[in-house]
């Protein structure tokens, strides 16, 4: 290779000729004086100074021209849409502060049911979307019945439309009158998005399985552990790690989709904010029920990403 | 585990007879025969694609055999109705990539199968596999996770793991060919201290110079065909055949470049 430092660069500081003189001063001083590294006395040099301080400016003017960016497009949009010739009526009919407050204790008290219908509802996706993931890891021909009807599980639930799948557990499994049948609305709905949901997480497990590299399960067979015990000690730690931050987001999506239990009936929170506006033909209610879920869902994305980046890092350290 | 079976007054460990191996019509071994007794260290030579790998990975039925058979301590591994659970309890294996279970510690990794596999206590199996750490120098890793770890501790870990379960057999997949040139030689140490204990091993090696140091037996695969073998001395100094001859020749050019 060729000396980088041609008649084009200019010696700037911390030009490749310049980190080439830098080097073989170092490599001197390392000859000259081999103590000096070993007690680790380092005095930053003026060039590395130079360096963070144009490095602080940069960063400074960065923030600046993001903030001052912001600004001006937040001014633009609001004015775009208070100067639109229906805002006034819009103004009126989603956010009327009287509306919100007289609405919002009854949306809250719907919105406690979406909560408890996500809390009972994940843990029951989680077992059902392992239990089918394994299932369909599962190679001895006695199980071929249990493999396909994983098979067709997925399939058929991943294909219908979860507001589908609602009403027909909704309004069909009570219709059966079978002993022991639930009846409760709410429970109806944990079950349909039960079913639903299942389906997708098993997938995700499967693909967290899938990703795991076949020398660990050679590895593990190698030592003697059996097809189940390499998939329980070495293959399934390793997928469930990688498929949390998907599931996460499974989640966020579960959280919402809690509101489409309301098709059949129970008093949860978008069914709450849908009396209030029969009511007073005022749309603010729903504008408190977005509001909650929201504030649900946000904290869930955040913690999502968190893992996401916690990850990425692990992989690059 | 099973007792030595004597053939002849030898005492025989492995015995490959007549193996072949197809992968998509290709044929990667072709009539393989080989016998290792016990105490006896075989390393398998020959250039990549030649077989070496199939070969071990047959022995320890991750692939299994499409003719042939393979008998272990007399039994017939190869056998549809044996089970290859409990014949890979009795044979330990190391790869070239390591395979240490991430999730796990150094002491975990080691402790699953004598755990899990032979049914050894906790207590028992974390004190053996801490002697064993301390024996090739790794005590203070115990806790610690394989990434942690450089490529050379983590393949003496792998081997560690191998050894827990006191194996009949020991396989080495060209265990150093994936380290850094300066990392070799704590490995092949490990694997020199074991044919020092007498353990049973074959090894698939890309090393020459450990081949012709520890090797009882050398033998040359070229393209699924095992083609010569003898005592390291014969084959690496007067080689009966051409290709023998070649393909040494080309390893020492490689090395001096």
């Amino acid at each position: 290779m060729t000396h980088p430092s041609g008649g084009g660069t200019a010696d700037a500081p911390g030009s490749p000729a310049d980190a080439y003189g830098a080097l073989a001063d170092a490599y001197g001083a390392l000859a000259d004086a081999p103590g000096d590294y070993s007690e680790g006395g380092w005095v930053k040099s003026d060039r590395q100074r130079e360096r963070e301080r144009l490095r602080r400016r940069r960063d400074l003017r960065s923030s600046s021209v993001a903030t001052v960016s912001t600004v001006v497009f937040v001014v633009l949009v609001v004015s775009v849409v208070t100067a639109s010739p229906g805002w006034p009526r819009v103004k009126e009919t989603f956010f009327d502060l009287g509306q919100f407050t007289g609405a919002f204790p009854d949306v809250l008290a719907g919105f406690l049911l979406n909560i408890k219908i996500f809390l009972i509802a994940e843990p029951l996706i989680l077992v059902v979307g392992l239990l089918v993931a394994l299932v369909r890891t599962l190679h001895a021909p006695v199980f071929f019945p249990l493999r396909a009807l994983a098979v067709l599980y997925t399939d058929v639930f991943r294909g219908v439309p979860t507001i589908l799948v609602i009403y027909l557990v909704g309004f069909g499994l009570p219709a059966l009158e079978i002993q022991g049948v639930p009846s409760d609305l709410a429970t109806l709905g944990v079950i349909a998005l039960t079913l639903s949901y299942g389906a997708y997480v098993a997938e995700v497990f499967r693909a967290g399985i899938d990703s795991v590299h076949p020398s660990q399960r050679a590895a593990a067979r190698s030592l003697g552990l059996t097809q189940g015990q390499a998939m329980r000690f070495v293959v399934l730690p390793q997928a469930v790690r990688r498929v949390v931050p998907p599931l996460l987001n499974d989640f966020v999506s579960l959280q919402k989709d809690t509101a489409l239990v309301a098709t059949i009936g129970p008093l949860e929170a978008l069914r709450q904010a849908q009396i209030h506006a029969a009511d007073t033909f005022n749309y603010t209610p729903y504008l408190v029920a977005a509001l909650l879920f929201i504030a649900l869902t946000i904290p869930m994305a955040r913690f999502t990403d968190y893992l996401a980046a916690r990850s990425q890092r692990r992989r690059g350290a | 585990m099973s007792g030595p079976r004597e053939t002849e007054g030898r005492d025989v460990v492995l015995r490959v007879e007549n193996v072949w191996k197809n992968y998509h019509g290709h044929h990667v071994l072709r009539g393989i025969d080989l016998s290792v007794d016990s105490h006896e260290v075989v390393c398998l030579i020959g250039a990549s694609g030649s077989g070496k790998s199939t070969l071990l990975r047959c022995v320890n039925l991750l692939e299994f055999v499409d003719d042939g058979v393979i008998h272990l301590d007399g039994e017939e591994i190869t056998d549809v109705r044996a089970d290859p659970d409990d014949v890979r309890k009795r044979i330990g294996m190391v790869f070239q990539s390591y395979n240490l279970f991430p999730s796990m510690t150094v002491l975990g990794n080691i402790t699953l199968a004598p755990r899990k596999v032979h049914g050894v206590g906790r207590a028992r199996a974390e004190e053996e596999a801490r002697e064993l750490l301390e024996r090739f120098g790794l005590a203070d890793k115990a806790g610690a996770y394989p990434d942690r770890l450089s490529g050379g501790q983590q393949q003496r870990v792998a081997i560690i793991r191998a050894l827990a379960t006191r194996p009949r057999l020991l396989l080495l997949d060209e265990v150093t060919s994936a380290l850094d040139p300066a990392l070799v030689g704590e490995v092949l140490e490990i694997i020199r201290e074991l044919k020092a204990t007498g353990m049973t091993m074959v090894l698939a090696t890309h090393e020459m110079g450990l081949a012709r140091d520890i090797a009882d037996k050398v033998c040359f695969l070229d393209g699924g065909v095992l083609l010569e073998q003898g005592p390291p001395e014969q084959i690496f100094t007067e080689p009966r055949l051409p290709r023998t001859r070649e393909f040494l020749r080309r390893v020492l050019e490689a090395r001096r470049v």
